[in-house]
């Protein structure tokens, strides 16, 4: 007895290693997946038709036409300003007559405040092009991103993304996101 | 002199394999519309992998152009589909999860810049038929939009 089994050759161990490396580094991705997120409304029933009658100082039309051309309240206009032309919609920090309303509710941690019933109509036409789309979509996001950051920053010292979950909902309810695409239309032609 | 020793070589190695294995995950479908994706700002990381399905819409890829022609085309897993099937596709993603995960599922539009917004208006209402109603649209991170 006392039969020596011989070791097994490990040689080539980093060979096969590598091979292994080779695959995965080849079949596999490392991208994440990242972008704008946006919750569909759901699909109106048929009988009923919700005639939410919402009054129109309430209402920010933006239109993008087939030639992917912009449209804010009926007047032609750079994307470069659609932010700003937002973001003071949404605030209507002078309260005038011609923006939205607000109504005074009692949030969290930040008591009375008063909310505008803002919301936003976002109208595009079958020949706008996504790459448009999207910008609008961009710029239409950052303004209530922007707002939303620039209350944190007065109210908790920090800005939106670092706040905790309680926090966040209560800033969502003082800048609540309403971006409506309704049905789509024709628009400004094909 | 003495050669450099190769003990440690395997260790090495099968360090950045593990790397590798943990931190990516495989390539599931080859995507033959084109992808260019948009630029934005304003973007989240989709959290769950697992619980995403993928639209992709695009002019096909040239070897697919002689067959299809350079219309944009939709993409469902491996095959090109029309709006008509993404009711079933998004049904057999359903099927494919565990029905407490079914409400976090979402959809993502991966979409090419030159698309016309007409085919992605016919997507989503043909989601919102389905009610697959949580989107992200895919877009590729910048500093500013306005370069």
């Amino acid at each position: 007895m006392g039969r020596v089994t011989p070791e097994i050759p490990s040689a080539s161990l980093a060979d096969i290693a590598f091979m292994l490396l080779i695959f995965f580094l080849v079949a596999t991705t490392m991208d994440v997946d990242s972008g704008i997120s946006r919750t569909l409304p759901p699909m109106p029933d048929s009988e009923q038709e919700d005639d939410q009658q919402i009054r129109e100082r309430n209402i920010f039309t933006v239109r993008v036409n087939a030639q992917d051309m912009l449209l804010v309240e009926g007047q032609l206009e750079d994307l470069r300003n659609l932010r700003d032309r937002t973001k003071e919609f949404i605030a209507n920090p002078n309260d005038e007559p011609h923006l939205p309303e607000k109504i005074v509710e009692d949030v969290e941690y930040f008591g009375e405040v008063p909310i505008s019933r803002q919301v936003i109509s976002l109208q595009n036409a079958r020949g706008t092009s996504y790459g448009m789309y999207i910008r609008v979509q961009n710029e239409l996001t950052a303004a209530y991103n922007e707002l939303r950051d620039e209350i944190s920053m007065d109210r908790f010292g920090r800005v939106f993304d670092r706040l905790d979950t309680d926090q966040q909902a209560a800033v969502r309810r003082i800048f609540p996101m309403r971006i409506s695409e309704a049905e789509p239309r024709q628009v400004g032609g094909n | 002199m003495p050669g450099i020793s190769t003990a440690s070589l395997p260790d090495i190695v099968f360090m950045l394999l593990f790397f590798f294995m943990v931190s990516t995950t495989m390539r599931e479908v080859t995507v033959n519309v084109r992808q260019r994706l948009p630029s934005a700002t304003e973007i989240r990381k989709l959290e769950k992998r697992s619980l995403v399905s993928y639209i992709y819409i695009g002019q096909p890829r040239p070897a697919f152009q002689a067959l299809l022609g350079t219309e944009p085309r939709i993409q469902l897993n491996d095959q090109f589909a029309t709006t008509e099937d993404i009711a079933s596709f998004i049904a057999s993603e359903r099927e494919a999860r565990d029905e407490v995960e079914i409400p976090l599922m979402t959809t993502s539009l991966r979409i090419d810049n030159e698309v016309r917004m007409g085919i992605v208006d016919d997507v989503k209402q043909a989601l919102r038929r389905a009610n697959a109603l949580k989107i992200n649209y895919s877009t590729l991170s910048v500093e500013s939009i306005f370069d």
